[in-house]
């Protein structure tokens, strides 16, 4: 069945079981609930896989991308977006990570939410989630994107703030949602630059004409660099980075598959994915580039660094999340756009892992997520403490996991770069030893030591298998999944790069020998550097720890430097108080109630003051009627009144 | 000074003057007395500008039967005395400059427009009744008949108005 | 000859008179005569034109408006008489049961 021609079914499938389970849930019970949900999940998987495989024949034919356009949405004058999906190797990698991993996480929630309230409405959200993911990653122009981006953050404020009655996580749902927003006010910003400098929104033609266009300076803010600025302002709200970041560490006041699938795996790619997706536009604005390259670098050490001391084991995470996203972007801001987009794949993969596995840990523990109230559950959860080591070992980038072959490419790439490189290397490495320290001080808070809570509050148990399984295989790609993309340096088939060279043109690594020894250096100073994170945790956290008070240093990373305080003061507050009592108070009140108000009370009053006339005195109303004739003399006569006419006739023409 | 303009400004100084004693006496019937003036004065007028018939007319028709009629009702009803009340401030201040606006409008219209009548007729011409009735029943006809049909209705309406309560 | 606008003047001038006879008066039968002076002042207007332009069609007119002014009065005393006696007084700022 030539899937590629109905391209839509990918997307559709998740938004049927969405509208289903919404719509008719309520009243079903849960395995209803959840064979709709699996399954169309499931069945958008098992079309994407086969939409893969079609695209790979057609791409060997024909040497382009696949694009069709399924029907006119906006057509303004010469402006046109339609539904158009296209499919291309960056679109084959996300749509199988999103389609793949959200699958699992999708049986993964089954069991974890299975008595919770709400779960028919929580698969139904998850789906709907999967329905913009999947349009966002398969549009073929900039509006229908951005229709994916705006879709998957209204599921992102719904899926946090599941747990509607709880005041935080409401909150939270709210802040997602309007951090968020301000970046879009950048995307959208971004777009109409495209629109006015290209005419279009499509992809194709968009790049296409960029590329006739001369590259931006260094230093020189020309139109692609603003464009591309402004689109990378979106990115940063989307994928949390400095500053609109903030949001991201309170969404894990979700349900921990929702942290796994839009906060870890997929949503917060979308910015790196946009990014990737308009290269061509990047590469000719190095000015936006270097800025891409600097605030991802500097988000990964941020986030590294509040990550450190946190006590909440999904805080921890979070945090890691931000930092491993700020590597993606270092890596496209270097022009390693390939390496990023690996690294995306890999990290959704133990990103995801690492999700779930706290999940199962917060699921034995009776709900639990304070580090310090755990302790020596290794024996107890044998299946999850071996799949978060995992997870743990692939994030700190030990050979020969994942997240080795990932990071080594970025800190390759970084070194490499002309602008700053070295000191973008510098940062980043340390950043991986932070990495390392904090992931690995996790799991011994977890796994390791003496226990620290109270065995008869809490009874420890494994997870049951409809959690297990999808952390297994995810311990799996985890493992492998960077094989088969690994560089030629180690014998590797470097598969990836190449798979995905036709969309980013990137070349075999420059240098020939010389940057094979330099790449080999590095990659060993990369797992020394994690090493050195695994032994500082080994020092301190394995063994029985005791918690000290937070003092100092500790005490501003574990606020998370009060930036939150700083917006709060800085921003939030001032406009709220600007909203309550100018927007409300005078223009709403005032002005438009009181205009509406005062037309009422005028009318009255003119009213009240008319009704005199009718005073029932005929005399009055002689005089009214004398004023009328008055009036209609002047009308006739005024020709005859003219002081002209005075002035041409005086004495009259007898 | 011709003669005819002499007989005109008395005429026309004794319509004015008996006009002025209708609004400034108190008793209704010296107003009446004071409006046959007024329209005698005008029959005057209208013998000096030849128009007999009309002139005639006026003197049986209006200071004959209707004053007469007012004369009539004034008795009957018994009048007395104007009533000194003022319930409209707007009628005491806004009267005479409204009269004065309208008659100063008119009167400005009539001399700003002084070119564009003829010459009257030399004084002396009379309209004899032979053209008027001439007139009267054949261009005229129509509103002549609607005229009998109104007297008609006012003779009905006198006569309903009339009549008691039973 | 007495020239056309003199007599036009006059007219106004009654007019007016009439106007403040009316305005001024509290007699409902005195209103009733300021309104028969300005119809004279009216007539005397036609009849005017009539002489100036030499044809006999104002003064057919004057006669019209005589006939008119005769039934206008005789229906208009009757009422008054039917008032005065409903109200019991002749003064014109007493009907006034239509006051808002």
């Amino acid at each position: 069945m030539p899937i590629l021609e109905y391209l839509w079914i990918i997307p559709l499938l998740p938004l049927l079981g969405s509208a289903v389970n919404g719509l008719l849930g309520a009243k079903w019970p849960n395995k209803i609930v959840t064979s709709v949900a699996l399954g169309s999940t499931g069945l958008s998987f098992a079309c994407a896989i086969e939409a893969v495989r079609e695209f790979l024949g057609y791409f060997a034919a024909n040497h382009q991308p696949f694009r069709k356009e399924f029907f006119d949405w906006i057509i303004a004058g010469n402006f046109r977006a339609g539904f158009d999906l296209q499919l291309d190797q960056l679109t084959v990698v996300m749509v199988l990570v999103v389609t793949g991993v959200g699958f699992l996480i999708h049986i993964y929630a089954t069991g974890y939410m299975a008595h919770e309230g709400g779960y028919y409405r929580f698969f139904s959200y998850l789906n709907l989630f999967m329905f913009f993911m999947l349009i966002l990653v398969l549009a073929a122009n900039f509006v229908l994107l951005f229709v994916g981006w705006e879709g998957v953050g209204l599921c992102s404020y719904l899926l946090i703030g599941f747990y509607f009655l709880k005041k935080s996580a409401a909150d939270a749902g709210k802040k997602a949602f309007i951090v968020n927003r301000i970046g879009d006010f950048g995307f959208m910003l971004g777009m109409f630059l495209l629109f006015r400098a290209f005419g279009s929104l499509d992809f194709q033609t968009v790049f296409a004409k960029a590329a006739t266009w001369q590259p931006d300076a260094i230093g020189q803010f020309g139109t692609l660099t603003i464009a591309c600025l402004l689109l990378f302002m979106g990115a940063t709200g989307k994928s949390a980075q400095l500053p609109l970041y903030v949001w991201l560490p309170d969404a894990m006041e979700g349900p921990t598959p929702v942290s796994a699938l839009i906060h870890a795996a997929t949503m917060v790619t979308a910015g790196v994915y946009v990014v990737a997706r308009s290269h061509v536009l990047f590469t000719l604005a190095p000015m936006a580039m270097y800025v891409v390259a600097i605030v991802g670098c500097a988000t990964a050490i941020f986030a590294a660094t509040i990550g450190l001391v946190q006590s909440d084991i999904k805080k921890v995470l979070a945090y890691s999340t931000v930092s491993q996203l700020g590597y993606m972007f270092l890596a496209c801001g270097v022009g390693a756009f390939g390496a990023g987009i690996f690294h995306l794949m890999t990290h959704s993969f133990f990103k995801a892992l690492l999700f779930l596995s706290a999940g199962s840990v917060i699921h034995a523990m009776g709900g639990e997520q304070d580090l310090w109230h755990m302790g020596g559950l290794a024996s107890k959860i044998k299946v999850t403490f071996w799949c978060m080591l995992f997870g743990t070992i692939a994030i700190a980038g030990f050979i020969p996991f994942a997240g080795f072959f990932s990071k080594d490419a970025i800190l390759f790439a970084a070194y490499q770069s002309e602008n700053s490189g070295k000191a973008l290397y510098g940062v980043g490495l340390l950043a991986a030893i932070f990495t390392s320290f904090y992931m690995f001080r996790l799991v011994w808070l977890t796994f390791g030591g003496e226990k620290r809570y109270d065995e008869h509050h809490v009874h420890v148990h494994e997870s049951p298998g409809s959690m297990t399984v999808p952390l297994m295989i995810l311990a799996l790609l985890s493992l492998v999944g960077g094989w088969f993309a690994a560089p030629a340096l180690w014998g590797g088939p470097n598969y990836f790069v190449d798979f995905l060279s036709p969309v980013f043109g990137n070349a075999e690594v420059p240098g020939g020998k010389a940057a094979h020894s330099l790449e080999l250096t590095l990659s060993i100073v990369a797992v020394l550097a994690a090493g050195i994170g695994l032994i500082a945790a080994w020092r301190m956290y394995s063994g029985k720890v005791v918690r000290g008070t937070s003092t100092g240093l500790h005490k501003i990373l574990y606020n998370k430097y009060y930036v939150d305080e700083l917006y709060q003061a800085a921003i939030v507050g001032p406009l709220v108080w600007l909203s309550r009592n100018l927007f409300w108070k005078v223009v709403d009140v005032g002005m438009i109630d009181g205009s509406v108000n005062g037309i009422a009370h005028g009318t009255e009053e003119v009213g009240d003051t008319v009704r005199h006339v009718q005073s029932g005195n005929v005399r009055s109303y002689a005089v009214w009627v004398i004023i009328g004739a008055i009036v209609i003399l002047v009308i006739i006569f005024w020709p005859l009144w003219r002081p002209a006419f005075f002035v041409t006739t005086s004495g009259g023409v007898r | 000074m011709t003669a005819p303009l002499i007989i005109f400004f008395v005429l026309a100084a004794l319509a004015v003057l008996g006009a002025v004693s209708l609004i400034l006496q108190r008793h209704p019937i010296h107003s009446a007395l004071s409006l046959i003036v007024v329209m005698v004065a005008l029959a005057g007028l209208y013998l000096l500008m030849g128009a007999e018939f009309v002139a005639a007319v006026q003197i049986i028709v209006y200071g004959g039967a209707i004053m007469v009629l007012f004369i009539f009702v004034i008795m009957l009803l018994n009048a007395g005395l104007e009533e000194r009340t003022n319930f409209s401030r707007l009628a005491t201040y806004a009267g005479i400059p409204l009269a004065l606006a309208v008659s100063g409008l008119i009167a400005a219209a009539i001399v700003r427009s002084g070119g564009y009548l003829p010459a009257p007729a030399p004084s002396g011409a009379l309209t004899s009744t032979k053209t008027l009735s001439m007139l009267l029943f054949t261009e005229f006809v129509y509103p002549f008949e609607l005229t009998s049909f109104l007297i008609l209705v006012a003779i009905l309406g006198a006569i309903v108005l009339a009549q008691r309560e039973n | 000859m007495v020239p056309t606008n003199y007599y036009l003047i006059l007219s106004a001038i009654l007019f007016g008179l009439g106007i403040v006879a009316f305005v001024f008066k509290r007699n409902i039968i005195t209103l009733f005569m300021a309104i028969e002076l300005m119809l004279n002042a009216v007539n005397l207007a036609f009849v005017a034109f009539s002489q100036s332009l030499g044809k006999p069609d104002g003064e057919v007119f004057v006669l019209f408006v005589i006939v008119v002014a005769a039934a206008e009065a005789a229906v208009g005393l009757g009422i008054i008489i039917l008032t005065a006696r409903n109200r019991h007084s002749l003064n014109v700022e007493r009907v006034d049961l239509l006051k808002l």
